[in-house]
């Protein structure tokens, strides 16, 4: 035991002291204040740039009372275009356009039925906005004029217009409402990444470690002196408890931030993202699944790790493992929108996808109790099995130097294991 | 305090990587380990360390398996460098002495000790992958030897260290020999193994060729250089009866010859042609018995 604490306090303290760790650990929570301050940034950005001084937009009126209406219209909703009447020729516009004097021009005109027919230009399509804000003001005066035609009063205008009243409800009350459901649907997505980047990222960091030992052949060093399994456990819980320490810092960082925004005007997280229905269990299961993700593929990782012999080997190794991650993440994606369909429901007994796919069902569904902690039961097993075998294959793997790049080598690592 | 190693043989598969191998080392005694590349060293040791298990025969210590249990008592130099590249010297060293059994402040001292010894204190707290390679070698020799093992296994000790660190080195190890450690080194360098070993073996494709003390290796051997310098052409002495080869210098000659007699018959041979200004009868080298021992089995 004695050994395994010193190869654990070993593997822990000197990623911890690396200077990456500390850039990326910094950059992360950079990233989370940065992230969560967004929409006040764009804003400062988008004026110091420029972007929001006003758009112009010349407007050639044959019928002559559609400008007035429009710029009206415009003015009422609020958005900041400015119109210019205008009455030069086509020509002359489009080269005001290319020289960018204004940003686009429209003809307007009513034709026979009294439809108003418009005609946008403009340099790029690209900004949507300017367009569909001038087709919706449009649409508007399209109405009042109908509605004028047919002599209906504002009133009768409104009453064609009411919106229904769609609530949903469900039976059970156990159920998750709707308001629960759509706070519960960002929590869990929140939580997934956070799951689905832990577990590739610290996977990946313990192979690399377990093949940087063996090509630096400190290996030969360390086994002779404790025994691989213990070496490889007490890597798997080093590295783990470091992914616990920044994903915590990470918690931290991200509560600080959401408290900070949500002080002030309604923008940043808060607008869309809400703490207050945070339900404790949805978080306790993140945290269980993010152990039981992690120690399952860190297990895999450890023993593909010991395979190669060249640190350059390492992620043409664990390819295959990654990809199991990211199937997982995928399938859990799909069912955000329905987390009640089937293969949901069978793809979460699946040990390699459980962490994400059941962590979804139990976040966004009422499971019977019974179901995660079968999944749950179902992981720890697989993990017992992964732990036993892994250790066959390390023993023999950590030993093993020369081309090894394939999951062939398996066999030959468990092999020299055994002798 | 003796290692025993009694009729191991190692197979991976069908490849008999050490075939019925046997020999003890004393306490306080030097062990020598010759052989070419691949010839079965490197598994022989990682079976006395217990890293391996041998398919056949048995390895004790003091009459006790060799287990994790018995790793403080051991220290083991690798062939090929084993330290992280980008850790500390001093924190290394000191990792490294814990895993052996030693406690923290301990290990701390020790690793001091040692780098002062080994002239490299200086190299305290630079990375090892800022050192050279000699003195990494160093370090990891401090690794080997810091924790007073009772044991040593030592693969090419002296490879990659200039002349003054190899008699450094050698000092240390004869340290070890004199308290008492029981020693078992590999080396390319005859002269090495010459120079420090009371016992040794010459195995080659996992086969012990030969085995023993030194001077009954050379005894057995049968056969003595006899050294000639004159200043005519010795050329034609080669076809005596009894001169197995002959090497040509621009002094002269040396001889390989299989008895006393023939030695004669060389000198009188050459004084019949002049006079000669060097005549010596030389043992074999260890250099000579394992070129002509593993020349033989590759014939």
């Amino acid at each position: 035991m004695r050994e395994f604490w010193i190869i654990f306090k070993q593997s822990f303290v000197t990623k911890a002291k690396t200077k990456s760790f500390f850039i990326t650990t910094l950059i992360m929570v950079a990233g989370i204040f940065l992230f969560a301050n967004l929409p006040t940034l764009i804003k400062t950005v988008s004026n110091v740039m420029g972007d929001s001084k006003e758009d112009v937009v010349a407007v050639l009126d044959e019928s002559n009372v559609l400008v007035d209406r429009l710029e009206a219209q415009l003015k009422q909703s609020n958005e900041a275009i400015t119109i210019e009447r205008s009455d030069e020729t086509t020509a002359q516009l489009k080269q005001q356009v290319e020289d960018e004097k204004i940003n686009a021009f429209i003809e307007l005109d009513f034709d026979a039925s009294n439809t108003i027919q418009a005609t946008y230009t403009t340099g790029s399509l690209v900004d949507q906005y300017l367009s569909s804000t001038l087709a919706d003001a449009l649409q508007s005066i399209q109405t009042e004029v109908n509605a004028e035609k047919l002599s209906l009063s504002g009133e009768q205008v409104a009453t064609l217009f009411t919106p229904i009243q769609f609530d949903k409800q469900n039976v059970s009350a156990s159920a998750k409402s709707e308001d629960e459901l759509n706070s519960a649907r960002v929590l869990v997505y929140v939580l997934m990444f956070v799951i689905y980047f832990a577990v590739i990222i610290y996977s990946s960091m313990i192979a690399t470690e377990v093949a940087t030992e063996k090509s630096s052949r400190v290996m030969e060093i360390l086994i002779s002196s404790v025994s691989p399994v213990k070496h490889m456990f007490a890597k798997v819980l080093g590295i783990g408890s470091l992914g616990i320490v920044q994903i915590l810092i990470y918690g931290a960082a991200g509560l600080l931030a959401y408290k900070l925004t949500s002080v002030g005007e309604e923008n940043g997280f808060s607008a869309f993202f809400s703490l207050e229905n945070l339900e404790v269990s949805t978080l306790i299961y993140a945290v269980v699944f993010f152990l039981l993700g992690y120690f399952l593929y860190a297990t895999l990782a450890a023993l593909l790790g010991s395979l190669v012999s060249r640190t350059e080997d390492v992620q043409q190794m664990i390819m295959p493992m990654s990809l199991l991650v990211v199937a997982a993440f995928i399938i859990a994606a799909t069912g955000l929108g329905n987390p009640e369909m089937g293969y949901l429901k069978i793809a979460s007994f699946i040990p390699f996808f459980t962490p994400l796919v059941m962590f979804l069902r139990v976040g966004m569904l009422d499971l019977p109790l019974w179901e995660p902690l079968l999944s749950i039961a179902i992981m720890v097993v697989t993990i017992s099995i992964l732990g036993w075998f892994g250790a066959k294959v390390y023993r023999g793997g950590v030993l093993m130097y020369g081309p090894s790049r394939s999951l062939k080598d398996l066999k030959k690592a468990i092999q020299l294991g055994k002798e | 305090m003796a290692l025993q190693l009694e009729q191991v043989t190692k197979k991976f598969g069908g490849f008999t990587a050490v075939d019925r191998l046997s020999l003890t080392v004393e306490e306080g005694t030097m062990y020598g380990f010759l052989g070419a590349n691949g010839a079965g060293k490197t598994t022989t040791f990682r079976m006395i360390l217990g890293l391996l298990t041998a398919t056949e025969g048995s390895i004790a210590w003091n009459g006790q398996k060799i287990s994790y249990a018995t790793s403080p008592q051991i220290g083991y130099l690798p062939e090929e460098r084993g330290l992280y590249p980008k850790m500390k010297v001093h924190e290394q060293l000191v990792f490294l002495g814990q895993l052996r059994g030693m406690n923290k402040s301990d290990a701390k001292v020790a690793a001091l000790k040692w780098l002062e010894r080994f002239e490299v204190p200086h190299y305290t707290n630079k990375k090892v992958e800022e050192l050279s390679k000699g003195n990494q070698q160093k370090i990891q020799v401090i690794a080997a030897l810091m924790h007073d093992p009772k044991l040593l296994i030592l693969d090419e000790p002296f490879s990659g260290l200039d002349p003054v660190n190899v008699e450094m080195l050698k000092k240390a190890i004869i340290d070890f020999r004199n308290s008492g450690a029981t020693i078992l080194f590999s080396s390319h360098r005859m002269d090495h193994v010459e120079e420090l070993c009371e016992q040794l073996s010459i195995i080659h494709h996992g086969q012990q060729l030969v085995s023993g003390k030194l001077r009954d290796v050379k005894r057995s051997f049968g056969k003595q250089n006899v050294r000639l310098h004159a200043d005519f052409s010795l050329s034609d002495l080669d076809s005596i009866k009894g001169v197995e080869t002959a090497h040509h210098s621009l002094d002269g000659a040396v001889f390989q010859v299989d008895d006393d007699e023939v030695a004669n018959q060389l000198l009188q041979a050459a004084l019949q042609k002049g006079p000669i200004r060097h005549f010596e009868i030389e043992e074999p080298s260890l250099q000579d018995i394992f070129i002509a021992k593993v020349g033989e089995e590759n014939a």
